[in-house]
């Protein structure tokens, strides 16, 4: 979209966050999250790619967010579950089927890329294996095993692609990559443009399918996969790791004046969104580099304040957040990464719906934390910063507040 | 130039350094002359076997060597080529001290055959399923990959490198993922967040996989002999695009900071448009609506109308789909003198770029205005009755050239356009 401010214009605009979809391994909608985090249930899946351990995605009905078979079938998994949270964020801002909106409806998309067909695959390296090593060998295979329309759905951008088809959200379509920091800058920007005014509405978010061999061997590569048994993330500090999640998370942001015009219900302000790159070469750069976004970030966190975070259980990164978290014992923290494993792109967004619902529901979700770090709060959070400090790079923090 | 703001009271954005690669060279000067003189890069692809492959043709860049291939590594290092030439000509900030942030566009990352085929070798086996490669993988023999093959990586290398500010981004807006990376950081100056903006845009996507995923698409022309007359972009014998690589590289910054600094500026990033289309995950809407209005966003960004529009960088990649929508798109918005405004196609000679070609062209259009000389259209020998673009034929042609418009689409929907000039509008 083109900008409209005049230049008169005081001050940034108040940015709201209006509409929460999220489809994870605990289940879809805000009530079947709400109530498993409430009831502390895990959903992970120690058996099926032992000895690592994934949180699968929840069944659902695809049909009622993605109507037509013919979409469902041209997407892999990663896409149909972003498609379907995006569906449930705009039907949560009340924006499901209003053309006009969605016609100007900016977007971030917060993607990595999608699976392999590791058929085919295992297929070439077998055939490598027992000496297929002719020229060509390699293009006859490919030309003649890839199905033509799994390359869109491995594309990163075809996720915002899709969600454009099905739910017709064009006012702009922008795709981040970066794993964790992705899913940070898709808010930060996205913040930045309604607040000075470049934009009025958007849809922000992102989703992984950790039911995926291909993804474990990339982060087996680095040793970050969690094998064995499943523990919290606080208590993985003698088998470090994250367990891959199953989930997408989107939300709708506008202008506050864009969702008064339109009467729409506020869950939370999003405030602030900051971010960071330590280039992590030396030991506390992460615990250095989260305490200046903390200062950064403004608005003095008070006794209704918590911390919502993304910490993965990956080392050397996780211990270094703890050590930042030790310094800011008054908060109450909660790790999403024990509830819903971890989901990369998709993590950030996920804690900043689950710090809207919170302060939307007027209590912080149990802790989930057999260690003691995660601490039981009484009265109804009013400020929750958002944390991610991801597994190799990256830092951002989102400051979420009550409205009023 | 005069005023620090536009006409919507914004920081006007400035370009105050360029830096490009493809497969005609290394650099502005080399690219320009070749580019000038139409030339094509594109050849016959030895970087791989082509044995069994329609097309077998590519616009690589052979001349940095990347030992073993990776595509991510290439992008890695065109990137590094491009924006050292850009730093450099801009003489901003110090060594590994850019003032500013940097926005990236590049080719979603994955691991490449080279690394997958080793770790079948590493297997020790000769019938195996995917459990063993995973278990393979473990141990910290391959840590390097986890690395290299992180969607960040290439914008993490370059942030170290240049010394961009804060949280760099990567992006993808499939083919015009140049002009997003553009957009990005015009963007971010006029909100005053950054006096300055590094906006790269990498491809080095030629590997034997990349090129059949569109060739199954039947996206690719198998025009394969001679590989130069293969890209026929607005030709009526045109049959799909040709692949290629490169880089591009802007220092974008605020008109203010680059003249209180006293840079030489390049030209002017007057406007951005860009609007999503919903049709299909591959073509355009059959009514052109997401691409005129792309067109008109960016105009009305850059507060003109399309008559101030001197010539069209067009995104022309030569496939019959695209031209045909272009000139719809174009002739819609232009109407009475989309004949009249010349309309060239830089894909003619390097190829498409891909994630990299909104800023390599970019960077043409900007050589255009500094040259006030328009790149031809090459191997238009069969005009398309139903294209009756000027397509600057063959040669490239002097004309006074204040105002550009670059288009780029891509797959997904995605639409870019940025409108380029001498001077602040």
């Amino acid at each position: 979209m083109t900008e409209t401010k005049s230049p008169s214009t005081p001050g940034p605009a108040e940015v709201w966050i209006t509409g929460i979809g999220l489809a994870t391994s605990l289940g879809e909608g805000l009530d079947a999250n709400w109530d498993a985090l409430n009831a502390r249930r895990v959903n992970v899946d120690e058996k099926t790619f032992a000895p690592y351990i994934v949180h699968p995605w929840a069944p659902v009905n695809l049909d009622t967010q993605i109507p037509k078979k013919g979409d469902q079938r041209q997407m892999e998994a990663w896409q149909r579950i972003g498609t379907y949270a995006a569906g449930l964020a705009l039907d949560s801002a009340g924006l499901k089927g209003n053309k006009e909106i969605l016609g100007r409806m900016d977007m971030i998309v917060a993607a990595g890329g999608g699976e392999r067909d590791l058929a085919v695959d295992s297929n070439i390296l077998n055939l490598q294996a027992r000496g297929n090593s002719a020229p060509g060998f390699l293009n006859e295979r490919l030309m003649n095993d890839l199905r033509p329309t799994l390359f869109l759905a491995q594309l990163s951008n075809l996720l915002a692609g899709n969600i454009a088809i099905v739910h017709g959200v064009t006012g702009s379509s922008r795709t981040f990559m970066g794993e964790e920091t992705a899913g940070v800058d898709a808010a930060r920007i996205a913040l930045a443009r309604i607040a000075a005014g470049q934009s009025e509405i958007a849809l922000i978010g992102g989703s992984q399918n950790g039911e995926r061999k291909d993804l474990l061997v990339l982060y087996e590569f680095g040793g970050f996969n969690l094998k064995g048994k499943f523990a919290p993330v606080w208590e993985r500090q003698n088998n470090a790791g994250f367990a891959l999640g199953s989930a997408g998370a989107f939300l709708v942001i506008e202008s506050k004046a864009h969702a008064q015009a339109r009467g729409a219900r506020p869950y939370a302000r999003l405030t602030n969104v900051v971010a960071d790159l330590a280039h992590r070469k030396h030991p506390g750069e992460v615990t250095n580099s989260l305490e200046k976004l903390w200062s950064k970030l403004g608005g003095k966190l008070g006794e209704q304040g918590a911390i919502i975070t993304g910490a993965t259980g990956a080392e050397p990164a996780t211990s270094e957040e703890r050590a930042f978290l030790d310094a800011h014992r008054n908060f109450p923290v909660r790790a999403t990464g024990s509830s819903f494993g971890h989901n990369m792109e998709t993590q950030f967004p996920l804690g900043i719906g689950l710090a809207a619902l919170s302060i939307s529901r007027g209590a912080l979700f149990p802790p989930n934390d057999p260690s003691g770090l995660e601490v039981e709060m009484s009265k109804p959070p009013s400020q929750i910063v958002v944390l991610g400090a991801g597994h190799w790079r990256g830092e951002g923090m989102a400051l979420v507040e009550a409205i009023g | 130039m005069a005023a620090p703001r536009d006409k919507l009271g914004r920081p006007v954005v400035v370009v105050t350094g360029m830096g490009v690669v493809t497969s005609l060279g290394a650099g502005k000067a080399d690219n320009w002359k070749k580019l000038t003189a139409g030339e094509s890069g594109i050849r016959t692809i030895t970087r791989f076997p082509t044995d069994g492959l329609k097309t077998t043709m590519a616009g690589t860049v052979d001349f940095v060597p990347i030992e073993p291939f990776s595509s991510t590594d290439l992008s890695e290092r065109l990137a590094d080529i491009a924006t050292e030439e850009a730093v450099a000509q801009a003489a901003i900030g110090s060594k590994a001290d850019f003032p500013g942030p940097l926005f990236l566009a590049v080719a979603p990352v994955e691991v490449e055959w080279p690394q997958r085929l080793e770790l079948g070798r590493a297997t020790g086996e000769t019938d195996f399923n995917y459990d063993s490669i995973l278990r393979v993988s473990g141990g910290g023999r391959f840590t390097r990959y986890h690395h290299r093959f992180q969607f960040g990586s290439v914008a993490d290398h370059l942030a170290e490198k240049f010394g961009t500010k804060g949280s760099p981004i990567s992006l993808s807006t499939a083919c015009a993922s140049g002009g997003t990376a553009i957009q990005l950081g015009v963007e971010a100056i006029r909100r005053g967040e950054a006096d300055a903006a590094l906006c790269v845009a990498t491809d080095g996507s030629v590997n034997p996989e990349a090129l059949v995923r569109f060739s199954l698409l039947s996206a690719l022309s198998t025009h394969n002999d001679p590989p130069q007359a293969a890209v026929r972009p607005f030709a009526k014998n045109r049959d799909g695009f040709v692949m290629a690589e490169g880089a591009g590289a802007l220092v974008l910054e605020s008109f203010e900071a680059a003249t209180s600094r006293g840079a030489r500026i390049l030209g002017v990033l007057a406007g951005c448009g860009e609007l999503a289309d919903s049709f299909h995950r591959t073509r355009s809407s059959p009514d052109g609506k997401p691409i005129i209005g792309c067109v008109r966003n960016a105009l009305a960004d850059a507060g003109i109308g399309p008559e101030e529009i001197d010539y069209i960088n067009a995104h022309g990649t030569g496939t019959p789909e695209n031209d045909k929508m272009e000139y719809l798109g174009i002739s819609t918005v232009f109407g009475e003198r989309t004949g009249q405004v010349p309309v060239s196609s830089n894909k003619s000679m390097v190829g498409h770029t891909l994630s990299a070609a909104g800023a390599v062209e970019a960077v043409f259009s900007l050589l255009t205005l500094e040259h006030q000389r328009i790149p031809p259209t090459i191997n238009y020998d069969v005009p398309d009755p139903a294209i009756p673009f000027d397509v600057v034929p063959n040669k490239a042609r002097d004309a006074r050239v204040s105002a550009v418009m670059s288009n780029s689409f891509g797959f997904g929907g995605q639409n870019a356009s940025l409108i380029l000039t001498r001077e602040p509008v």
